[in-house]
């Protein structure tokens, strides 16, 4: 329902003499685009805890996401175009997963999945916990559940789809001049090193509070 | 099990007791109340005083205190003369604070178990806070390989002798001991939960992060900072022992061509290690020369997180762990509250443990076999069969339990919700009806393949004697002939009122783990199908449970036969609303303590082959 | 014979597909019953097993649970929430967090939460808060179409609340339990005594251990 009230949002396409619509078919380039991000979505085959199982679930038989074009779980970053973190990211996958984020190429999108995903969810509080995958990568949609239902999944890919039709070409990443350095990596060292908690970090060691 | 002390058979005991005279105590005094059976003499005054502060502090304890350096005799005489072969679990407990007279001390507790009889033997050793050491006893007993690596990572216990001690679950260089009692993490709140400050007075609710900054926890110096950030490279400075590691094992230096070796990472990010699960291979050419896995990258701090849960809390928690079978876990770690308190379960909940038990065994084991069918390259046509099958008995367990895969349905003493209207019905026309004629499909669909075959017969044999050496457990074991399972070796709940048999194949090698799955399934589905026969109305749930329940001091280790294999949860209570210890004894991880030796000299197309054959989750592995 | 394997394997694949067009065709639209008997999800392996998802929806069973969701009584229109505080001890993420009111002069506490916030980022859907609310002034959602652009953070019970109305439609057993149940505490007070001036929903049933 979003996305038909939203589309045509981008820009107005002049009228079609009514002699002519059967045989002329005005579009934009940006509609075009969507049209194709849309329909060729392709996810990167990547599991990380409980919630991948309900991604898998998604893309078996009963509820089948190569309906939306998603034809094919690509395992290889360079392959895929949607990123679907799902599951709790730990301090010692964190490096590993923004190298995955950084070698999947433009445009590229990033769903969390699951509590786990958007904020730490159950193990939050852990050690060995990242409080959000937010913190490490751009996200787009946030699926919240424990696990969310495939349905679920379904719904936030298609919250992601609307999003496409009022994303102009002009503002495509991939399509700016410039150099794209990607994320840095975050370390491990004493703890994670993330690189948004550098201020305040980095300095003779306190006393523990 | 009349004849007892602390939990062991009394003629182990006594046996124990001839054969070393002096050396070993009883954690607490024996029910009988008869002190003669303690030892008289010089050395062991001091521990004598010893046992008797743990007796007037730690009442209901098990198993026996040795010192350590008799450990390594001790377990030797308990495998050799007396047929404790299975070192099932070896954990670790910190007491940061003096008990009774004991001070301050890392208590490490083994569970051994025998192939035939129940009841076990616990050994407790007690070692310094303080550069703590013990003798390790990897280099004869493969099974605390990864166990005692896990001690040294959570509690830094060293263990001497031990080959390889590098931490197993988080990163060489991380600082501290997470489950040492006084260890904080960055975001530490507080002690125990609840938490104060959610209620009556948490009107301005915060989180974590912002009440204790990160980096009031945890400091870098700049040094490492700039150092780490913003630079490429092909690996991290965590990584530099384990490649070590990896370029000095088991080299052969007399070959007659020199070739040259390469390190290869499987994982954490690989469509066929189930997960975030690691690999480093040596390779030549394509023959693998060593393989270590690495393990953490899903380690979600369930034990430190379990300690700080009230007693209820967890439930929900273990879930988490094997995902696949959410609910085996809740029955594991109910079982071992119930075990502590001493309650008892009505009927009409015991057969719907059974039930839920034996259809979660069926998904996983139709599971393992479909994503097996799926690392072998048949893509993935076999796991969508299976999963198509998996979704219907989802559709069971969320109309009794009320998730999908989360199901928070077990309690203590009982269930949480009984079944819905006509759940039986619809249970048994999927036992009957579908699940016979599709499991057979799919049997005939793998197992008669000439691909699969190829795939898997005579790869990665294990023989009965090293499975049992390396604390394997479930399907793994018996498919290299040994007949044990949890259901008939030591029943819990009402396991041995049903017929079924504890089906083994001999061979050990891949196919013959996919192929016992198989054999498993029909097992359960003959379970399912009395249980669901004889299942009586009636109460369940026997006891009114209250938020912050109370369990009376002791430990406990309980143990099922979970579909990956021995599920055990050890459990130690102060008496107060949170468990002060909580130790998952993991299947999963157990299970892979045979694969570097089992993957030593195959072709790396193999190594899926094998691990796919383990059928491992990470959620338990790494817990 | 070498490769019959194969060919079985293959002929079953063959099968599985065409067994897919035999039986009766899912009505778009509507919502499918799970252990049907011809349209793929039961029994019988025949017709499509495939969920139109959006636009065709599996039932969802009374037990599901996703987020809680608060419940409005309809008598008072208020939220039935008395400030016991049993959810958030017992909430195994502390994602709860309550204000109790209190008297302004003696200090004491009220029977109602000042402010209730829920982090449903961090909810982990077990359901436990429902289960031991006295009150059931919270149950679990059957809604997952909670998609967002953004991180949903702290919510207060006001954001998450429905009409009781909802909750007798989405649990009918339960609420027929709910409703039985304050029935009989209702009759069995005025039994006892006529005296009660001020009707308090399940004031019997103690907080336990708040």
């Amino acid at each position: 329902m979003a996305r038909q009230s939203q589309a045509g949002s981008v820009s107005r396409l002049p009228e079609v003499p009514p002699e002519l619509q059967s045989s002329v078919n005005l579009t934009t380039l940006d509609q075009v685009y969507a049209w194709a991000r849309k329909r060729s979505l392709w996810p990167m085959l990547f599991g990380l805890a409980c919630c991948a199982f309900e991604m898998i679930a998604t893309a078996a038989s009963r509820y089948d996401t190569a309906r939306f074009g998603m034809e094919i779980m690509r395992a290889s970053p360079r392959q895929a175009d949607l990123l679907i973190v799902n599951g709790t990211v730990t301090k010692k996958m964190a490096p590993l997963l923004v190298r995955l984020y950084n070698q999947i190429a433009e445009p590229k999108y990033v769903i969390a999945m699951g509590a786990c995903a958007i904020s730490g969810g159950p193990f939050k509080e852990g050690y060995n916990v990242v409080s959000g995958v937010d913190r490490l990568i751009p996200v787009d949609v946030y699926i919240p559940g424990c696990p969310p239902r495939p349905e679920a999944l379904i719904h936030g890919i298609l919250t992601l789809d609307a999003r496409f039709d009022h994303e102009s070409i002009r503002d495509i990443r991939a399509f700016q001049t410039g150099e794209d350095k990607g994320i840095p990596e975050p370390a491990l060292g004493p703890d994670l090193l993330n690189w948004r908690d550098l201020e305040g970090l980095v300095g003779p060691p306190e006393e523990k509070r | 099990m009349a004849d007892t002390i602390n939990g062991m058979p009394v003629e182990v005991w006594e046996k124990l007791q001839a054969r070393f005279p002096g050396a070993l105590h009883p954690a607490q005094p024996p029910e009988r109340g008869d002190a003669e059976g303690y030892p008289q003499g010089g050395e062991h005054r001091m521990t004598r005083s010893v046992s008797r502060s743990v007796l007037q502090n730690r009442p209901r304890y098990e198993g026996v205190l040795v010192h350590s350096r008799h450990l390594l005799d001790v377990m030797r005489f308990l495998r050799d003369e007396l047929g404790y072969v299975m070192l099932s679990s070896l954990t670790a407990v910190d007491y940061p604070e003096a008990v009774g007279q004991l001070p301050p001390h890392i208590d490490v507790v083994y569970h051994l178990f025998r192939l035939e009889g129940g009841g076990y033997v616990v050994l407790h050793v007690h070692t310094a806070r303080e550069g703590a050491i013990l003798p390790s006893l990897t280099p004869e007993f493969a099974a605390a390989n990864l166990q005692e690596r896990e001690v040294w990572d959570m509690f830094g216990v060293r263990f001497d002798g031990h080959p390889d001690l590098r931490r197993l679950l988080m990163w060489e260089g991380f600082d501290g001991f997470p489950l040492r009692k006084d260890w904080r993490e960055a975001y530490f709140e507080e002690e125990h939960k609840p938490f104060r400050s959610r209620f009556p007075e948490g009107g301005s609710p915060l989180y974590a992060e912002e009440r204790t900054p990160y980096h009031a926890n945890v400091r870098y110096s700049r040094e490492f900072a700039e150092h780490n950030l913003h630079v490429d490279e092909d690996f991290s400075e965590a990584d530099a022992l384990l490649y070590e590691r990896m370029l000095s094992a088991d080299r052969d230096t007399d070959k007659p061509l020199k070739t040259e070796e390469m390190i290869l990472n499987m994982g954490p990010h690989h469509p066929s290690t189930h997960g975030v699960f690691r690999m480093a291979v040596r390779l030549d050419g394509e023959t693998v020369r060593h393989l270590e896995p690495v393990f953490g990258y899903l380690h979600r701090c369930h034990e430190k997180i379990g300690e700080r849960n009230t007693w209820l809390q967890n439930i929900p928690y273990t879930d988490r762990l094997d995902y696949i079978n959410g609910m085996t876990n809740n029955l594991a770690y109910c079982l071992a509250m119930e075990k502590l308190l001493g309650w008892e379960v009505p009927e009409r909940a015991e057969y719907i443990r059974v039930i839920m038990a034996e259809l979660s065994r069926v998904v996983n084991h139709v599971l393992a076999a479909g994503f097996f069918s799926n690392e072998i390259g048949m893509y993935f046509t076999g796991s969508l069969y299976a999963l198509e099958e998996r979704e219907l008995v989802l559709d069971l367990f969320e109309a009794a339990a009320g998730g999908r895969m989360m199901f928070n349905y077990m309690r203590p003493g009982g269930i949480a919700r009984d079944l819905p209207e006509g759940w039986i019905e619809r249970a048994r026309a999927l036992v009957r009806g579908r699940l016979p004629k599709k499991v057979k499909q799919m049997q005939s669909f793998l197992l008669d393949n000439e691909i699969v075959r190829a795939r898997s017969v005579n790869v990665g044999m294990l023989s009965a004697h090293d499975a049992i050496a390396s604390g394997v457990s479930g399907p793994v074991l018996r498919a290299c002939g040994v007949r044990y399972d949890i259901r008939r070796a030591e029943p819990y709940g009402i396991y041995d009122r049903f017929a079924f048999d504890v089906v083994t194949r001999e061979h050990g090698d891949a196919f013959d783990r996919v192929a016992l799955r198989f054999d498993e399934v029909w097992e359960s589905l003959r379970i399912l199908e009395q249980a669901l026969d004889a299942i009586p109305e009636g109460p369940i749930q026997s006891h009114r449970l209250s938020p912050k329940m109370l369990i009376p001091p002791g430990e406990t280790y309980a143990r099922i036969e979970a579909p990956k294999g021995e599920l055990g949860f050890y459990l130690v209570s102060d008496g107060g609303a949170n468990p002060y210890r909580y130790h998952i004894r993991a299947t999963s991880l157990l299970n892979l303590t045979p694969l570097s030796a089992l993957t030593r000299g195959v072709k790396i197309a193999d190594v899926v082959s094998i691990l796919g054959s383990i059928d491992l989750t990470m959620g338990e592995v790494d817990r | 014979m070498y490769g019959w394997g194969i060919i079985k394997t293959l002929a079953m694949t063959l099968a599985h597909f065409v067994m897919t067009y035999v039986g009766a065709a899912p009505k778009r639209g509507a919502a499918r019953k799970r252990g049907g008997a011809s349209d793929g999800q039961g029994t019988p392996s025949r017709g499509v097993f495939t969920i139109q998802y959006p636009s065709e929806r599996l039932d969802l069973p009374e037990n599901y649970r996703n987020l809680p969701f608060f419940v409005i009584d309809a008598k008072t229109a208020q939220l039935r929430c008395t400030a016991c505080g049993i959810c958030a001890q017992i909430c195994p993420v502390q994602c709860i967090w309550i204000e109790r009111a209190k008297e302004p002069e003696t200090g004491r506490p009220r029977r109602y939460p000042v402010s209730y916030f829920l982090d449903v980022s961090l909810c982990m859907s077990c359901g436990f808060c429902a289960e031991f609310c006295p009150f059931d002034a919270i149950k679990m959602d059957h809604d997952f179409e909670i998609a967002s652009y953004r991180r949903l953070g702290f919510m207060s019970a006001k954001d998450l609340a429905r009409p009781e109305s909802y909750d007798a439609e989405i649990h009918p057993s339960d609420y027929a339990r709910q409703t039985e149940s304050a029935r009989q505490t209702e009759s069995a007070r005025r039994t006892e005594d006529g005296q009660q001036t001020e009707p308090q929903p399940a004031d019997s049933t103690s907080p336990g251990t708040a």
